[in-house]
């Protein structure tokens, strides 16, 4: 909508739907191969017949498989895929540092020790004072960087430096916790916790994931504009007019929302939040009117399959995501890294 | 009168940096900031155009007290030009400049004629309509200072203020650069280092010493062997220049 003739704009929603076709078809894939594959039109079929749009009959376990167990995998690693990949775009423009990512603000460190308390001292037990507690630690994180950078006032690198010392002190009360109270079953808890993983989830984590990575891209197209201005830096978007200190303390507020809700329902799993910003850019630019959707798609598509691969790289095992993430997502990194080097 | 400062200060804890300032931009005129490392130029810059808040005193632009109008509305009036403003993103000079509009629209409002139309002149009025689809980091010094002073126009503003536009470049680009500057005949106020230009293209200047205003007036009457030794302390003889008549500052040794 922003392109100077109309040809650019057909092409942007042109790769828009075929992104979104490649998303549904790597959902369906998903949803298909596991322990025992299922075939596609059974995939087909389940949805539309929950849908209510046909009434094919279909094999009862199948369609249960399909629709309760792994449709809501995929369409929350899907989500979750998107949500980071937003968070580490938002990151990136704001601290203008090409390694920011959404756990830069300490975030999954916080999520980490909440977690650890729950887990360990038993604050609550149970799977939803889990997340609560991951959810709690989090904000708590973000709260002691808001509070050392003066909400987000004093620049980036200040900004940055106050997220390092929010998650050592978080990483290390980890530690501690997890050394001076967890016997070994606990630990190995933690453990894989931390790695992050999709088993588990269910509709619930669907929606309550779906509600909040839509708020989050929405609050953050409405301030695309903003970001772009972000572009020479903190006094340059100030004379053209963007409010800086306000709209910092929003974004970052909506990215550690958006990271906490995720890390508190799937642990915190790496990679994606860095790499998919950089892909984006290099695939459709650095303006955050298309580079946020750009990033959005691609960072789910990256999850869905980097989940697939999680499942049958090793038969009968689930290698743990953020292992996969960085296995799979390192050989596309370089691929771009190696494309975008100065010519000089 | 366009930009009026009156009895202007700011500081950092303790320390004064601009103390009791006053001054008035001319509709249309170029006003030189000059002074010594530390003097307050940066500084009274920014204050000027909003982008700090005195601690006393006050900027009217236009009539209106800056302090109340919010920040979308000043940039529609005010540009700022930072000195050596870069990006380590991939964006083209094109893109830069279109920057220059984000005052003017909403959060979804589209791309409109009279948005192309300023860009479009922004660009040419610098003479890098020819290089709009370049990258920014391909840009040499110069050419990166004549894009930002186009994302500055294309804010369509009434006045302009320049941090030392000059600095880093070699003379001719210095020249090249103040001399666009003059010649966009708009209300401008312009931080510089170099004496001799801006005597050549200021209409007036403004002296600043340890944050306070020190001489004021047309450069022949601001540039003199005493203000050399005084504020400037080097020892210097001062003459019209052949070529332009200006004052220029010819500098003994020692």
């Amino acid at each position: 909508m922003t392109s100077k003739d109309g040809g650019a704009g057909y092409r942007l929603a042109l790769l828009l739907i075929l992104s979104l076709a490649v998303l549904a078809l790597a959902i369906a894939a998903a949803t298909a191969i596991g322990d025992y594959n299922i075939p596609l039109a059974t995939v087909f079929h389940t949805v539309t017949n929950r849908l209510g749009l046909t009434a094919v009959e279909l094999p009862r376990i199948e369609e249960s498989v399909v629709w309760n167990l792994r449709l809501s995998r995929g369409l929350v690693a899907a989500l979750c895929g998107a949500g980071l990949a937003i968070c580490g775009t938002i990151l990136q423009a704001l601290l203008r540092n090409a390694l920011a990512e959404p756990f830069v603000l300490g975030v999954s460190a916080g999520a980490s020790t909440g977690a650890v308390c729950v887990i360990v001292l038993g604050i609550g037990a149970g799977a939803v004072s889990l997340s609560l507690g991951a959810f709690a630690g989090a904000f708590a994180a973000f709260a002691v960087v808001a509070l050392l950078s003066n909400g987000a006032t004093s620049g980036p690198n200040h900004t940055i430096l106050a997220g390092v010392a929010a998650s050592q002190l978080f990483n290390a009360l980890t530690a501690y916790i997890v050394t001076t109270s967890a016997n070994a079953q606990q630990a190995r808890n933690v453990m894989f916790w931390l790695l992050g993983s999709f088993g588990g989830v269910r509709w619930p984590q669907f929606q309550l994931l779906g509600a909040v990575v839509l708020v989050g891209l929405v609050v953050c197209l409405l301030m695309a504009r903003k970001l772009d201005a972000f572009t020479f830096g903190d006094e340059d978007a100030a004379a053209l007019g963007i409010p800086v200190a306000s709209t910092r303390l929003i974004l970052f507020a909506v990215t550690a929302l958006v990271t906490a809700a995720i890390v508190s329902q799937v642990g915190a799993i790496g990679f994606v939040g860095l790499v998919v910003p950089h892909a984006a850019r290099f695939l459709v630019g650095p303006l955050h009117m298309r580079l946020l959707p750009a990033a959005a798609l691609l960072g789910a598509v990256f999850m869905v399959i980097a989940d697939i691969a999680s499942r049958v790289l090793v038969t009968q095992q689930t290698i743990p995501i953020g292992v996969v993430t960085a296995l799979v997502g390192v050989p596309f990194f370089a691929f771009i890294l190696y494309r975008s080097r100065p010519q000089s | 009168m366009s930009v009026i400062a009156d009895n202007l200060s700011w500081g950092v804890k303790r320390k004064v940096i601009v103390r009791n300032v006053s001054l008035a931009v001319e509709t249309g005129e170029t006003l030189g900031l000059i002074g010594p490392n530390g003097s307050g130029k940066s500084s009274l810059l920014r204050l000027l155009a909003g982008l700090k808040r005195p601690d006393g005193g006050r900027v009217t632009i236009h009539g209106k007290d800056i302090a109340g109008v919010p920040r979308t509305q000043l940039a529609r009036q005010l540009a700022f030009v930072q000195q050596n403003a870069t990006t380590d993103t991939n964006v083209s000079v094109r893109d830069v400049v279109r920057l220059g509009r984000t005052p003017h629209r909403s959060a979804l409002s589209g791309w409109t004629a009279a948005d192309q139309i300023a860009v479009d002149e922004a660009l040419a009025r610098v003479g890098m309509d020819h290089l709009d689809s370049r990258s920014w980091q391909t840009l040499s010094g110069g050419e990166r200072q004549r894009v930002h002073i186009a994302r500055a126009l294309a804010q369509s503003p009434r006045v302009m203020f320049l941090d030392e536009p000059t600095n880093h470049l070699d003379i001719h680009h210095q020249i090249e650069i103040l001399q666009t500057v003059r010649n966009l005949e708009m209300t401008s106020v312009v931080a510089l280092h170099d004496l001799n230009l801006a005597a050549m293209f200021c209409d007036r200047i403004v002296v600043l010493d340890q944050g306070a205003i020190v001489a004021a007036g047309r450069p022949e009457a601001v540039l003199t062997e005493d203000l050399m030794r005084e504020v400037f302390r080097v020892a210097a003889s001062v003459a019209p220049s052949p070529h332009h008549g200006r004052p220029q500052v010819l500098l003994r040794a020692g």
